[in-house]
């Protein structure tokens, strides 16, 4: 093989491995980069990888397991191209989605990672739970199918079968419905909506399951979507256009401002608390949306918000994203990005660490017992909270 | 698994401990353009005891030592030149103290430049330390031990002068402290006990630097920019006399680079100033741009650029991307700033031989005493060719600074023999002397300063 045919073969050695990639924008620790937070050995760094790429591609250094396993680390979490000063930045994750990519069309990944990607293919999830059980979610609401109404609400495999994050999925349907929302979902015939399918490099897999859900979703006439979880978000908004997705794309957080707003969904319970919220990465990065979930939960009445030191563009990613919430290449250590994260929450004092993604909420749940701040901090999802504060739950 | 590799997992743990291809070869590189040279392990430390026993066990097996902190020196100098341990310490990044009322902080050596500069913004936001213009993972201690210069080196001086106690690793294991702290004082001061002196410039052969109290300086409240060009390279030795004889100035630059085009052949100067006030900063401004250049403007031999809040530090690694090649290094030397003048015409001429668009600077260092001046040259990465043109400017660079009567700053291994070659007899025995007392299985970074 040779790094001619690599797609950034003009761009991967222009990387000076200056090390700005490793910080948060207001410069506190070299922590930022998910990997590079949790081993602290320079290959996992966002230059380390971009240079073990090249001499892997050059054919300077074989491939090996480890080798993968540093490229696959990668949340692509977008820090990286946040702070690196150079013109290329746009293209980081990019080229190590792409050097990825070049390692599956070599049959050439991690076991983990080959799993993952097999459970999506079998069983339209990376859990490899049956697809017959993605609606186990909805047992005991009365939540209906979609059959035209205005919103579709995609759920992502996250909210429909891991349990803690199936509260937060009924949390935003019982809203949906108090607000009088005309909305349906998939259940069981929803499918894996792809983001990760897409970081993780497999491009036929993603192209399958975005030309699928697109063709679905149209067939059933929707026009308006609102998902659950950024990472649905961001495949529907941003990537499904390339296969003719014509879809109003919402994450949630967005809607229920607007619900608040106009009046249809009263949070006058309140929220007696102080809470901490936490950045998703594809929601504030990848999306740029920052203001709306604060200003969602600066609605509700007696919460008290306060932020974390590292927050909006200088948040430090939970480790789940790009599919390490079940890779899980990040994990077995107090240095684990979701403990140093729920350890950020914890200073400020918050008894609460509000999220807006499924992900990010099982990832800093499970840090929360693994620190054993239990009793000291909850992690809940906004859905959750405003359900709380609508008297909803 | 070998013995080396399950005693440095037993020190440390399996995290920060490998012995693996890809740990090795990412280790092995420079930043510029020095030949890599693989380590045999790599361990990252968090604590000074984990680096005692490191350095004792190396002692033990005699393999080499290489110290790592930012890994930015652009000279090689952390390359494993004989392979052996290679000792990442970022890991020891605690900020231990800083003394508002003795304006000091304490640091373990893997603290870096953009973190120290944020804890002091946000925690002391009276005080400041002298930043150097490097990208800000460089670490305090790397700066400081190759004799690095910062934004407040024109009324400080070198940031090796600013430096109140060490804690070092010794190449035996033992650990010593230096300064007031040595005496279970405070790390407030590194006077008035015998100097020891050994570990600044030694590129990490004589020992390990664990802990280092600097001092913090008042950050006043108004800081900026302001920029003066000249087209006569002659007129900037008497222009920065003029300017630091004012004593307004914080930090003073004078640079020419080829790109943009425009600039090319002309002299710029940016001058830091600081204040507390609108008056003062008012004053200052009169003393320097009215009363100081306002001369060199009449005579239209010069012009005032303007004046810009805020320090906005540079981002060096942009020179990597010249040639969009993610290469740069540069040779920096001490000089007289009488030499500015042919520093940037030899310069100007080596980087046009050889293809390379020029970019000289001179940093003044302490009240004009002396100027860091230094050559930048950019290369393509991924172009043999272009890494070597850039190597051979170097070398040419290097005998240059020796020819200008320049002493070559943090020198790679080509500059440490052509400094080597010139030491005075009875100096060179004297560090061979201390090297072999320090040092006496020779594992501490070898191939620096070898020969002595």
């Amino acid at each position: 093989m040779s790094i001619d045919t690599y797609e950034f073969n003009d761009l991967i050695h222009r990387c000076f491995r200056c090390g700005y990639c490793k910080f948060p924008t207001n410069w506190m620790d070299v922590n930022n980069c998910p990997p590079y937070a949790r081993f602290r050995m320079e290959p996992y760094s966002c230059g380390g990888r971009l240079w073990l790429t090249r001499a892997w591609l050059n054919e300077t250094l074989d491939w090996s397991e480890h080798l993968a396993e540093i490229l696959y680390s990668c949340t692509t979490c977008r820090n990286c191209e946040v702070k690196c000063p150079l013109s290329f930045n746009v293209n980081i994750v990019n080229m190590v989605v792409a050097a990825r990519g070049e390692m599956i069309e070599r049959g050439k990944v991690p076991q983990s990672v080959r799993k993952f990607l097999e459970n999506i293919d079998l069983h339209g999830n990376p859990y490899g739970n049956a697809r017959s059980r993605r609606d186990s979610w909805m047992e005991g609401t009365d939540i209906d199918r979609y059959e035209g109404q205005e919103y579709l609400y995609y759920v992502g495999c996250t909210g429909s079968y891991d349990t803690r994050a199936q509260r937060a999925a009924r949390a935003l349907g019982t809203l949906l419905g108090r607000a009088g929302v005309s909305f349906g979902v998939l259940g069981s015939e929803e499918n894996c909506d792809g983001n990760e399918v897409h970081k993780l490099g497999e491009a036929g897999l993603f192209e399958m399951l975005a030309e699928n859900n697109v063709e679905r979703f149209s067939s059933l006439g929707a026009k308006k979507i609102v998902t659950l979880s950024p990472h649905g978000y961001n495949a529907v908004k941003n990537l499904y256009p390339r296969y003719g997705g014509d879809f109003q794309v919402f994450h949630y957080t967005r809607l229920l401002l607007e619900l608040i707003q106009e009046g249809r969904l009263p949070v006058s319970a309140g929220f007696d608390a102080r809470v901490t919220y936490h950045d998703p990465c594809f929601l504030s990065r990848w999306n740029d949306e920052y203001e709306t979930p604060r200003r969602l939960l600066a609605a509700v009445p007696s919460l008290r918000l306060v932020e974390m030191e590292k927050n909006r563009d200088a948040a430090l990613c939970c480790g789940g994203g790009a599919g390490n919430f079940e890779i899980d290449l990040l994990g077995g250590s107090d240095a684990s990005p979701a403990r140093q994260r729920v350890r950020h929450a914890a200073e400020t004092g918050a008894t609460v660490l509000a999220v807006a993604c499924p992900k990010c909420l099982v990832m800093l749940e499970d840090a929360v017992k693994a620190e054993e701040l239990e009793g000291t901090l909850a992690v809940k999802d906004i859905a959750e909270i405003l359900a709380e504060a609508a008297g909803a739950h | 698994m070998t013995a080396i590799y399950q005693a440095l997992v037993d020190i440390v743990d399996a995290d920060h401990v490998s012995d693996r291809p890809e740990e090795l070869y990412i280790y092995s590189f420079d930043l510029g353009t020095a030949e890599p040279h693989r380590p045999d392990y790599v361990v990252a430390p968090r604590t000074t005891e984990q680096v005692r026993e490191i350095v004792r066990l190396a002692n033990r097996e005699k393999v080499p030592v290489v110290p790592l902190g930012g890994g930015l020196s652009l000279a090689g100098l952390a390359v494993p030149l004989r392979g052996g341990i290679l000792v990442d310490l970022k890991r020891m990044d605690s900020i231990i103290e800083v003394n508002e009322k003795g304006r000091y902080a304490l640091l373990e050596c893997g603290v870096s430049q953009g973190q120290l500069t944020s804890y002091l913004a946000t925690h002391h936001p009276g005080l400041t330390h002298s930043e150097p213009g490097a990208p800000p993972t460089a670490t305090i201690a790397g700066n400081v031990l190759i004799h690095g210069q910062g934004d407040l080196a024109q009324p400080y001086g070198f940031n090796s002068d600013q430096v109140n106690g060490l804690e070092v690793v010794l190449p035996t294991g033992d650990v010593c402290r230096f300064g007031s702290c040595a005496i279970g004082a405070s790390w407030f001061t590194n006077h008035p006990l015998p100097d020891v002196g050994l570990f600044f410039g030694w590129c990490g052969t004589t020992g390990i630097v664990t802990r280092l109290s600097i001092r913090l300086y008042p950050a006043r409240r108004i800081r900026g920019i302001g920029q003066f060009v000249v087209e006569d390279e002659e007129l900037v030795p008497e222009i920065i006399g003029k300017i630091t004889r004012t004593q307004m100035a914080e930090d003073v630059i004078a640079y020419s680079r080829a790109i943009p085009p425009f600039g090319l052949g002309l002299q710029h100067f940016t001058v830091n100033i600081a204040a507390d006030t609108e008056k003062e900063l008012e004053f200052k401004q009169e003393i320097i741009w009215d009363d100081t250049l306002g001369e060199y403007i009449s005579r239209g031999q010069g012009g005032y650029l303007g004046f810009t809040r805020g320090l906005d530090h540079p981002q060096v690694s942009k020179s990597s991307d010249y040639k969009k090649g993610g290469g740069f290094e540069y040779v920096g030397s001490i000089m007289p700033i009488e030499r500015y003048p042919e520093c940037y015409r030899r310069g100007r001429e080596i980087s046009e031989r050889h293809d390379i668009p020029y970019t000289v600077t001179g940093r003044i260092v302490g009240v004009g005493h002396s100027m860091m001046f230094a050559w930048t040259y950019a290369f393509n990465r991924a172009d043999p060719g272009s890494m070597r043109e850039a190597r051979e400017a170097l070398h040419e660079t290097d005998d240059l600074v020796i020819e200008l009567g320049g002493v070559i700053w943090k020198p790679g291994t080509y500059g440490q023999q052509l400094i080597i070659e010139r030491l005075d007899p009875g100096t060179r025995a004297l560090m061979r002397r201390i090297k072999e007392v320090l040092d006496p299985e020779g594992i501490m970074n070898p191939g620096n300063w070898e020969g002595v």
